[in-house]
């Protein structure tokens, strides 16, 4: 059953594909998106390891996990998207401010 | 049984191909709204992960919210995001807003 | 520009250092799983996630039911965001919603009722009821004012508050938080779960809406 390593490859693969947009865009719309997709990818290595065993039944205790974690995490992406609107409202623009390019 | 392994390992490939460069493609889209849609249909294409991996529950799970409410409050935001920089001024300012944005190294 | 030189080569080596490490966890000895299939039976209900979620490890959905109310908390309080504009919604949008609404809380309560042996349960119901609440805000379906206030915020902390009655209520009588005694588990499970699928969808609704139902009439 050596396919769930795919997948947990897929999960490091798609945290770092996360990271590298959350570091490198600017448009704080990109960095929600870019978040979610990398707890996507941290909740695809937990399921992916708690099935590798072939024989005994998957852990569900993982499973429950990335349940409540896709639930916090849509909870987590409404308040970044009101608080982006906010910042939107206030500053006019979609990004936080940079001092440092200024 | 050996053409039936091989048909699975063919599948998550596919499978692990598709999400990624799906994810890749959100990410870098220049149009906003093209990277929401993208991120929509990876998220579907997630519950069809969860199903292989044997978790069932979490691809309900993910079928709904993933796909359905992070895509609904996504579109929400961005439409309200459009109405503000209307309100806002002009409408070249929108247009600067939606797309200068998009692949904007830091320097 | 100098940053940019070094982010490539070290996301890099993030991701072979990642998936080394976890391609190399070793295979766990039969523990947590084995020692959850011979409790089964204490549990009360015979999906294993279910179980899971709502008995054994009933702590982490207490809190998680926390953590939705403090971010609908926090998104009611950065309060005042404009309503959607209001565009009639259409003829085929106006008679999918009214036919779909009642299909979806119908396959909500199919799913919370079969989530006790089969997947489903309280989180997959609640964005089904959230979905249906989504749908009909879309379709320019407003809360009254009658039940924007009180009612509205008993269904949204029916959830934490029916979880916390039954752990208090359960500390008293068992003396141990959150302890289901067996013969009554899968009832208390059913109860609290339904209350938290109703809780769940509210919230999940009026995080769309944004604003504080019947804030934007004053």
């Amino acid at each position: 059953m050596s396919y769930v390593y795919l997948y947990a490859l897929l999960g490091v693969g798609l945290f770092v594909l996360g990271l590298n947009a959350l570091i490198v865009h600017a448009h704080l719309m990109r960095k929600i998106l870019a978040v979610n997709v990398m707890s996507t990818g941290v909740f695809l290595v937990l399921v992916a390891l708690s099935s590798r065993n072939e024989g005994i039944l998957p852990d569900p205790v993982p499973h429950a996990m990335v349940i409540t974690g896709i639930v916090v995490s849509v909870s987590a992406t409404a308040l970044a998207l009101i608080l982006m609107l906010k910042l939107n409202r206030a500053t006019g623009k979609n990004e936080l401010p940079d001092r440092s390019r200024d | 049984m050996e053409a039936l392994t091989i048909l699975n390992w063919a599948l998550d490939g596919l499978l692990g191909v598709s999400l990624f460069s799906l994810a890749w493609l959100a990410l870098a889209s220049p149009d906003i709204f093209k990277a929401i849609v993208l991120f929509i249909s990876f998220g579907l294409l997630m519950a069809l992960a969860w199903v292989r991996l044997n978790a069932p529950d979490i691809a309900l799970a993910e079928a709904a919210i993933g796909a359905g409410l992070t895509g609904a409050l996504l579109l929400a935001a961005f439409a309200r995001l459009k109405d503000n920089s209307t309100s806002v001024s002009d409408g070249e300012e929108i247009k600067s807003h939606m797309h200068h944005d998009s692949n904007e190294l830091p320097k | 520009m100098d940053r940019n030189r070094w982010l490539l080569p070290l996301l890099l080596m993030l991701f072979v250092g990642l998936g080394y490490a976890v391609l190399s966890i070793p295979e766990p000895v039969e523990g947590l799983p084995k020692m959850l299939v011979d409790n089964m039976e204490l549990g009360g209900v015979s999906n294993p996630v279910t179980a899971v979620l709502l008995n054994f490890r009933g702590y982490d959905t207490l809190l998680e039911m926390g953590v939705l109310l403090v971010a609908l908390l926090g998104v009611w309080s950065l309060g005042g965001m404009p309503d959607y504009h209001e565009s009639s919604p259409g003829l085929v949008l106006d008679i999918m919603s009214r036919q779909l609404v009642p299909v979806l809380i119908i396959v909500a309560g199919y799913l919370l009722w079969v989530g006790a042996d089969a997947p489903g349960g309280a989180f997959q119901a609640g964005a089904l009821l959230g979905a249906a609440g989504v749908l009909l805000l879309l379709c320019g379906w407003r809360i009254g004012n009658k039940c924007s206030g009180l009612p509205l915020r008993i269904l949204i902390v029916l959830g934490l508050g029916m979880f916390v009655m039954a752990g208090t209520g359960l500390l008293l009588i068992e003396g141990e938080f959150l302890q289901y005694p067996p013969p009554v588990a899968s009832e208390l499970i059913l109860i609290i779960e339904a209350a938290a699928t109703l809780s769940i969808g509210t919230t999940l609704a009026a995080m769309f809406l944004g604003s504080r139902p019947g804030e934007a009439d004053k």
